[in-house]
């Protein structure tokens, strides 16, 4: 019994060996000086952004800013030209592959389109990547957890077992989030989770999000359209122009500043909808609070 | 060194447990004490926390599932702890996520039926899918100017030209080995001079129409199904339909035209091929002289060898594309789909060919062009 733990162990020890506590440090995502282009079109252009521990990260900027090939970069799957990224206190920049597997079982990511195999059930989706870091987990538990993580991503208990095909756009979001939350990470990097949502089921995916950030102490880093979701759960807000990130903050500070771009972007029709909307809850809210 | 989860049992006087639980419980150190949880015997009454470094969601539904299980009591839950459970609990997942499988006798059962039902419903939708296409044919030939003459001009050049190459060369060296093969069985009985009738003969009536027919659905039926198959899955081809452009004329059309154009030419090449492999090894090897193997051709093939693969051609590549779109069209849900229906292009549309061409054998012979 001794000698099955003991190699247990060498196997499972020789991907995470590496493995430390949770991150410490305050900044889990450090970009700095970062080129990103595509012959001779420029996407990024010396960008630099810190993102803080337990903070939910809003990115927004226009299409063709270049706001999902930052997050490829960041989570390595696209090699900048130029520029140091660090995650989780290791270089991705500078990573090999095998590299930084250990940050890997650390972060969670939900593509736009969810990007589920489309060959597997839903709950055999959310158990790839318990299969794939940890070996050790038997099948009950492991089947367990796929279920539970389904429910927790706000799926019916029945979808676990359909096929993506058989899901609708947003039931797929909810189930590419349940697989990207598989590994209780650290991070998470949601690629415009809200769009495509019916605004009932947005403001459902916004509460989980900010519900999970809480309980799990997550970092989250979302990039998006939604107005909504950026008044109502995003900690501040990275705005990407001019192929860098041109300022970082929270919604009232970035309102202050004079770029034309914030200012359409905020204050224009949709802006202002969303704003006055905020406005009207937590008026709402407080006379409700102060009766309690 | 990785730290696991790990956790102490005590009996108090009325047989129940108290477990201390310590270590890190997470996802990553869960694993080895998971079943050592489950198959604890004696009730649990108390379940201490108070020593835990560090817990997620994996670690409370365990808990959780302890708690649950025997009705135990938590002590020493951090604020996070609590939370954690608290949510955990509010999800009420139990038993396996498996799909349900039936015992081994009514599955067999039950896939038997289901392949029988398929097959019928194949062959519907197969006779529908012919039907769709020739109603295309109609609509095109009334409105012509609904044909798409660059499409097919496209894949006569993919189906084609571009195959001339491996054909060619294929054929050249089919026509050898007949060729070789005959010449040294007929050399028993001194009859040599007969591999002429027998090369030239076979790759006009059968093999070049054949080989070509296999070499067109491996390259060419599996392309059709692939292309359209993964236009069924990125929506394509409901796009088109919404534009108002329908998918048997755009899609289907063109690339079964073009085949059934493409297989007599292609099929009389391999032919000629194949004739000049063998005279090339009869020179060689039999001394007969490489322009008399070409003349005594002339003489031995009866012209009607050649319209039997001429005619046999156009109906092969029929078959080759009906099968190759349809089974793109069929096409849904996800990727495995599309090689599997690719596969089955190519499968079918080589098996119906040979078939046919059996029947054709026989219906030649009956005619007279034996």
């Amino acid at each position: 019994m001794a000698a099955k733990d003991d190699l247990l162990d060498d196997v499972t020890d020789a991907a995470l060996k590496r493995m430390p506590g949770p991150f410490a440090g305050e900044f889990p995502i450090e970009v700095s000086g970062l080129t990103n282009s595509f012959g001779d079109q420029v996407i990024h252009q010396d960008l630099s952004l810190q993102v803080r521990r337990g903070e939910i990260l809003g990115v927004v900027g226009g299409s063709g800013t270049g706001k999902s090939v930052l997050m490829r970069s960041i989570i390595g799957l696209q090699q900048p030209d130029a520029g140091e990224i660090t995650v989780l206190g290791d270089s991705i920049t500078s990573a090999r592959d095998d590299d930084d597997i250990d940050i890997r079982s650390r972060w969670g990511v939900l593509f736009q389109g969810g990007a589920l195999f489309s060959t597997l059930t839903v709950a055999e989706n959310v158990e790839v990547p318990l299969k794939q870091f940890y070996p050790e987990i038997e099948d009950e538990l492991r089947h367990e957890i796929a279920k539970f993580k389904v429910k927790l991503s706000g799926l019916p208990e029945n979808a676990a077992n359909k096929f993506p095909s058989e899901l609708s756009g947003g039931m797929r979001k909810r189930a590419g989030l349940a697989r990207a939350l598989a590994l209780d990470p650290e991070l998470l990097f949601l690629d415009e989770p809200t769009a495509g949502l019916d605004p009932i089921g947005a403001a459902a995916f916004d509460a989980l999000t900010k519900e999970l950030q809480e309980t799990l102490g997550l970092t989250v880093f979302l990039i998006t359209h939604d107005l909504d979701t950026l008044h109502e759960i995003c900690d501040r807000v990275a705005v990407l122009a001019d192929h860098k990130v041109i300022a970082v903050d929270t919604i009232p500070n970035l309102l202050k500043l004079d770029h034309p771009w914030i200012q359409e972007y905020f204050n224009g029709p949709r802006g202002r909808a969303a704003q006055t909307a905020q406005h009207r809850a937590k008026a709402i809210d407080k006379p409700a609070k102060a009766g309690e | 060194m990785r730290v696991w989860a790990d956790f102490t049992s005590e009996t108090d006087g009325n047989g129940a447990l108290r477990l201390v639980l310590n270590g890190p419980l997470v996802v990553s150190s869960i694993g080895v004490i998971d079943r050592r949880l489950r198959e604890l015997e004696a009730p649990v009454a108390r379940v201490d926390i108070t020593a835990i470094t560090d817990i997620d969601t994996v670690g409370a539904w365990t808990l959780w599932r302890v708690l649950r299980e025997n009705d135990a009591e938590l002590i020493g839950a951090s604020a996070k702890a609590q939370r954690l459970i608290a949510a955990v609990q509010t999800v009420k997942a139990e038993g396996t996520s498996g799909a349900h499988r039936l015992p081994f006798l009514p599955r067999v059962a039950d896939a038997i039926g289901d392949q029988v039902v398929s097959w019928g419903k194949g062959t519907l939708q197969m006779v529908g899918f012919l039907g769709a296409v020739v109603t295309a044919w109609g609509s095109v030939i009334r409105h012509p100017s609904r044909f798409r003459g660059k499409a097919v001009i496209h894949q006569l050049e993919l189906v084609g030209v571009s195959a001339l190459g491996i054909i060619g060369l294929m054929s050249f060296l089919v026509g050898i080995v007949i060729a070789q093969q005959g010449a040294e069985n007929l050399r028993e009985f001194g009859a040599e001079i007969y591999t002429i009738n027998l090369t030239g003969r076979l790759a006009l009536r059968e093999l070049g129409v054949l080989m070509t027919a296999i070499m067109v659905a491996g390259r060419s039926g599996s392309a059709f199904a692939a292309q359209i198959g993964t236009m069924k899955l990125t929506e394509e081809v409901d796009a088109m339909r919404t534009i108002g452009v329908s998918p048997v004329e755009a899609l289907v059309l063109p690339r079964v035209l073009a085949v059934m154009l493409m297989m007599p030419l292609l099929g009389f090449y391999a032919a000629l091929m194949a004739i000049l492999g063998g005279a090339f090894i009869s020179s060689l090897t039999l001394d007969i002289p490489f322009l008399t193997f070409l003349l005594r051709i002339q003489e031995v093939v009866p012209r009607y060898d050649l319209w039997v693969g001429l005619i046999k051609g156009p109906v092969f590549g029929l078959i080759i594309g009906l099968a190759g779109c349809y089974q793109g069209m069929q096409v849904q849900g996800n990727s495995e789909e599309v090689g599997l229906r690719t596969t089955m292009a190519v499968v079918q549309g080589i098996f119906v060919v040979i078939v046919l061409d059996a029947f054709f054998a026989v219906f030649f012979s009956s005619v007279g062009w034996g």
